[in-house]
């Protein structure tokens, strides 16, 4: 992978000043070549990794596995499409397996939450049944993990 | 009567302690130092490798395995090498298991030297090669190379300085300097060693950890393999300096020569550590590829923060070192290091740890957090500056 886009991967959007001289390219460049990756869409979005215990505006959190009939047209992405669209929608997958669509939703409260699934997802046409399952407890996120490792200790001069 | 030191054998008392752990000990006392004089990965060994030790532990594998590794290591390492090295040896009898490539040096040294015979290593180098050779009762005799050729080893160097001499040590990528020999290189260094019919013991711990090229080792050129001791282990690529385990492949005799002597030494490397191993050669390719990446990123990045300093690194094509050239700052390499130390709080290893070839450089290391390099960097930047100022001070 381009070295730029592991750092911005790794790390998010770092300042460009940053970027540059991890890169050893000029500022310029490295703002050219972002630019370029947002723009082709390589690059989709930059966010932060929350514990949301600690936020305050924890919330609950739903992955449901969602069944649908493909169509004549378009198979399984216009209905795929329609669910991914509601905000409340954090992801949405088309997956192989017992089920079509894997989707995480979040909400405020366990009521809104629910309110989603029998209210706007379950009514969708060509949605043909939900299975809910609420989140507990989060270990790992986006490949950060929230339990703190001990730090290691090197000697300060090894061989 | 005798007591204590009295006692010691005269070889030994002959060693001078490492110039790393001396430095090691100053700096120690220091808190709040930025160290760029770290020799071993700055991760953990990766989560699969300590999984598979703690697995290890909950079956209760802790007993003995054979003298020579257990054979499923063995034919792990088996693979490993031919991908990696392009060698098939026979994990029954060409492949031994030991404590680190630390042990494997030893035990190469004292399988084939008889008192008084000459081991030929390149210099400088690593902290264990001279005195591992005075520990075999045989004599080292150092070839200088230098910052000029990138401190690679020149065959026609090898060839004047072989009369009499049995062994060759190698080690490339080298610790400290980062050296890596090409292709042409290797081929005519392989000559020289048949002509003087040579053995070769070639430590390739840092074979992974080559960057702008594949690594080969001398061990797949014509008539090397019969004559060469491969060495490697798993500290550098895989981040488990602290699992002890490395390996030597060579021709039956050989290997059971040494298997020998660390049978009655050490009997076997720690199991535990054993099966952390064959794990970890089993995901080799994608730790490595990691491992890899992340270092060329902070060489680079080092490199240039240096050579802004004013400064000149070599430019190391292995390992995770930068060798780095202070002569123009007038000080001896252990002053400049400890001066650093002083008003900078940045410890960087004196070149004249790695034999009287490394006077005039430092040693560091980038095996640690990019944000860390980056502030040491500049630290160093300072420094240097600073000694120019008073250079020009004291010149008027």
């Amino acid at each position: 992978m381009d070295p730029l886009l592991q750092i911005l991967k790794e790390r998010g959007r770092l300042p460009t000043a940053e970027l540059a001289k991890l890169t050893g390219k000029s500022e310029s460049e490295v703002e050219k070549a972002v630019r370029r990756f947002e723009s082709d869409r390589v690059i989709l979005g930059y966010q932060a990794i929350l514990d949301s215990d600690k936020t305050g505006h924890g919330g609950v959190r739903a992955v449901i596995e969602v069944k649908i009939t493909p169509e004549r047209d378009g198979g399984f992405d216009r209905i795929a499409a329609r669910v991914a669209r509601y905000p409340e929608v954090v992801s949405c997958q088309l997956m192989s397996g017992g089920y079509d669509l894997l989707i995480v939703v979040e909400g405020s409260d366990l009521k809104r939450v629910a309110g989603f699934v029998a209210e706007k997802l379950s009514t969708i046409q060509g949605v043909i049944s939900t299975a809910t399952h609420f989140q507990l407890k989060t270990y790992k996120e986006a490949g950060v993990l929230f339990l703190q490792d001990d730090k290691a200790e090197r000697l300060s001069i090894s061989p | 009567m005798k007591s204590g030191g009295e006692f010691l054998a005269d070889h030994v008392k002959g060693i001078p302690r490492s110039g790393i752990r001396d430095f090691f000990e100053i700096v120690q006392k220091r808190g709040d130092v930025i160290s760029l004089g770290i020799g071993e990965p700055d991760v953990s060994a990766p989560w699969a490798v300590r999984e598979a030790a703690i697995y290890s532990l909950e079956h209760g594998r802790t007993g003995y395995t054979s003298n020579s590794g257990s054979l499923k290591l063995r034919n792990e390492v088996a693979t490993y090498v031919e991908n990696i090295f392009g060698e098939r040896y026979n994990p029954e009898n060409e492949i031994l298991v030991t404590v680190g490539v630390s042990e494997a040096i030893d035990l190469a040294l004292r399988a084939v030297l008889n008192p008084g015979e000459t081991v030929l290593y390149h210099e400088p180098c690593y902290v264990s090669y001279a005195p591992s050779i005075t520990l075999a009762h045989a004599k080292g005799r150092a070839i200088r190379t230098r910052a000029e050729d990138g401190f690679r080893l020149d065959p026609k160097a090898v060839a004047e300085a072989a009369k009499g001499a049995k062994v060759l040590l190698l080690n490339f990528p080298t610790n400290p300097t980062g050296a890596v020999l090409s292709g042409r290189e290797l081929n005519a260094l392989a000559k020289v060693c048949v002509e003087n019919n040579l053995l070769v013991i070639s430590d390739e711990i840092y074979a992974e950890l080559t960057y702008e090229t594949k690594h080969e080792s001398i061990v797949t050129r014509p008539g090397m393999r019969e004559r060469t001791i491969l060495l490697h282990g798993l500290s550098k690529a895989f981040a488990m300096t602290g699992f002890r385990i490395g390996y030597a492949c060579a021709p039956a005799p050989l290997i059971e020569a040494m298997m020998k002597i660390h049978q009655y030494a050490i009997l076997c490397a720690p199991t535990l550590s054993q099966e952390a191993a064959a794990e970890a050669l089993r995901g080799a390719e994608v730790t490595t590829r990691e491992a890899r990446e992340s270092y060329q990123m902070r060489r680079d990045f080092l490199r240039r923060k240096l050579e802004e300093a004013g400064l000149k690194p070599t430019n190391p094509a292995g390992a995770f070192y930068l060798f780095v050239d202070i002569r123009s700052t007038g000080l001896t390499s252990r002053e400049f290091a400890l001066q650093l130390l002083d008003e900078e709080k940045v410890a960087v290893v004196p070149g004249e740890a790695f034999g009287p070839g490394g006077e005039g450089f430092v040693r560091c290391s980038y095996a640690t957090a990019l944000d860390r390099i980056e502030v040491a960097a500049e630290r160093i930047g300072r420094f240097v500056k600073k000694l120019g100022e008073r250079r020009l001070v004291a010149a008027r």
